[in-house]
């Protein structure tokens, strides 16, 4: 280990502590939405847990560019790793999305939702690389598949959203004028606690995933040094 | 010009295979013409051209998953793609000659499919021939290179639609787009767009996909 790193305890409690704040803030500290009411509260968590779901994808394309740029040793773990936290979060996001939609429009499931759209052609699009990856013996190759299949996520994001949006406009030509939302005040604050809070617990779960997998991969190897 | 050459080679050999073996084509025929079929009997009365538009992308989207399943057996089971892969020509030759094949054969079964449509639903206009043409460059490119990713597995023909239909949902947007509204220009620029970005996508990646 040549570089130096936040130890995994400090993480642990450092996670803790920004998410028992955060679902403080959420519940006591947020005024209630002027139309939405009490439930409008899922927003906080529901916006993080997304951007933080982008970010577990784009390190798990970055890991595979280094492992097929740089030959990174570490890299094809270190990739593996971040899908699968990503495609835990993506399904928190799919589980948020539902229920806010449930609460907003009275219904689950909302085609004309994109994000939540997008999510669900991520998540069957990163599901298939566990299929990949595991139907593939450890070695080289696999490594090989997988990173090139990690990389293919990154270009299918930006296209898959502006696929979306087109297809919207097929049936209804009517371009979507998003009022930003007003921000301020304690709203913002929560937010920014939540924004900060689900990125470090994400991070927290990387690398104990991580650790945990490297000690079963060393376990292995001493396994077969014995027999 | 070496590279040209080396691509012109590994194409007519496949398109070589396939005229004396004849396995993909005919059956890609056959299953288009089932589909559309088993679409009259799925739609029942007179199906709107909306829909069957939807259901005429569907029946290539899975007619091309046929061919493209296919484009790596024979390298399988002849045990040849070690032999391409020591080749003397540059590896993404081997992604690039596959993919046109396959493209010949998807562009021959949809000689047959398109006027079989017309002939069973709606007429086609240019705009979706445009289409035709633009998809069949993104589902070739993207499925020949997922092809020989799926080979590579023990899962083999099972992979191969899990990995290629995700990828293939932008395509389908601007297929159908192209086919239905109006002004299909945005549509074509979408689908030409996609047709670039994930050729060169494929076209950089593909030594790792055969090589250790």
């Amino acid at each position: 280990m040549a570089r130096t790193r936040i130890p995994l305890p400090v993480l642990a409690v450092a996670s803790l502590v920004l998410v028992t704040t955060a679902l403080a803030f959420v519940f006591f500290v947020a005024p209630n939405d002027a139309n939405q009411g009490f439930s409008q509260r899922i927003f906080y968590f529901h916006v993080s847990i997304a951007i933080t779901a982008y970010a577990l994808f784009a390190g798990a394309a970055w890991k595979a560019l280094r492992h097929l740029w740089k030959r990174d040793p570490r890299a094809d773990l270190e990739s593996y790793v971040f899908v699968h936290q990503g495609v835990i979060f993506g399904t928190l996001v799919l589980l948020t999305g539902s229920i806010w939609a449930k609460i907003s429009w009275g219904r689950w499931w909302l085609w004309s939702s994109d994000q939540l759209v997008l999510f669900l052609v991520l998540f069957l699009f990163y599901c298939a690389y566990f299929m990949l990856r595991f139907s593939v013996d450890p070695g080289p190759q696999r490594a090989n598949l997988s990173a090139v299949y990690a990389l293919f996520g990154v270009v299918l994001i930006p296209v898959s959203f502006a696929a979306i949006r087109l297809a919207k406009d097929i049936i209804h030509p009517v371009v979507f004028t998003l009022k930003g939302p007003q921000f301020g005040g304690w709203i913002l604050v929560t937010y920014c606690i939540a924004q900060v809070a689900v990125p470090v617990l994400a991070y927290t779960l990387y690398r104990l995933e991580l650790s945990s997998k490297r000690l079963d991969i060393r376990l292995r190897d001493l396994r077969e040094v014995l027999a | 010009m070496n590279y040209v050459r080396d691509v012109g080679a590994l194409t007519r050999k496949d398109l070589l295979l396939e005229l004396r073996a004849r396995d993909t084509l005919p059956a890609m025929l056959l299953f288009v013409a089932a589909v559309f079929v088993v679409f009259h009997f799925a739609l029942p009365g007179e199906p709107s051209k909306l829909e069957t538009t939807g259901l005429l992308w569907v029946a290539i989207l899975f007619t091309a998953l046929l061919g493209l399943g296919r484009a790596f057996v024979p390298e399988r089971e002849q045990r040849t793609l070690d032999g391409l892969v020591l080749a003397p020509c540059d590896r993404s030759a081997i992604w690039l000659a596959k993919s046109l094949a396959t493209l010949a054969f998807l562009a021959a079964a949809e000689v047959v499919a398109l006027p079989l449509y017309a002939l069973f639903f709606h007429h086609v206009g240019g705009a979706t021939v445009a289409a035709v043409l633009l998809a069949d460059l993104g589902i070739c490119a993207v499925g020949t290179f997922l092809g020989a990713m799926a080979v590579a597995t023990r899962a083999r023909d099972l992979i191969l639609p899990l990995l290629f239909l995700p990828l293939a949902i932008p395509i389908v947007v601007g297929a159908v787009g192209a086919s239905v509204v109006h002004s299909p220009g945005r549509y074509l620029g979408f689908l030409a767009l996609y047709d670039l970005l994930f050729a060169v996508v494929c076209w950089a990646s593909f030594e790792f996909v055969v090589s250790e």
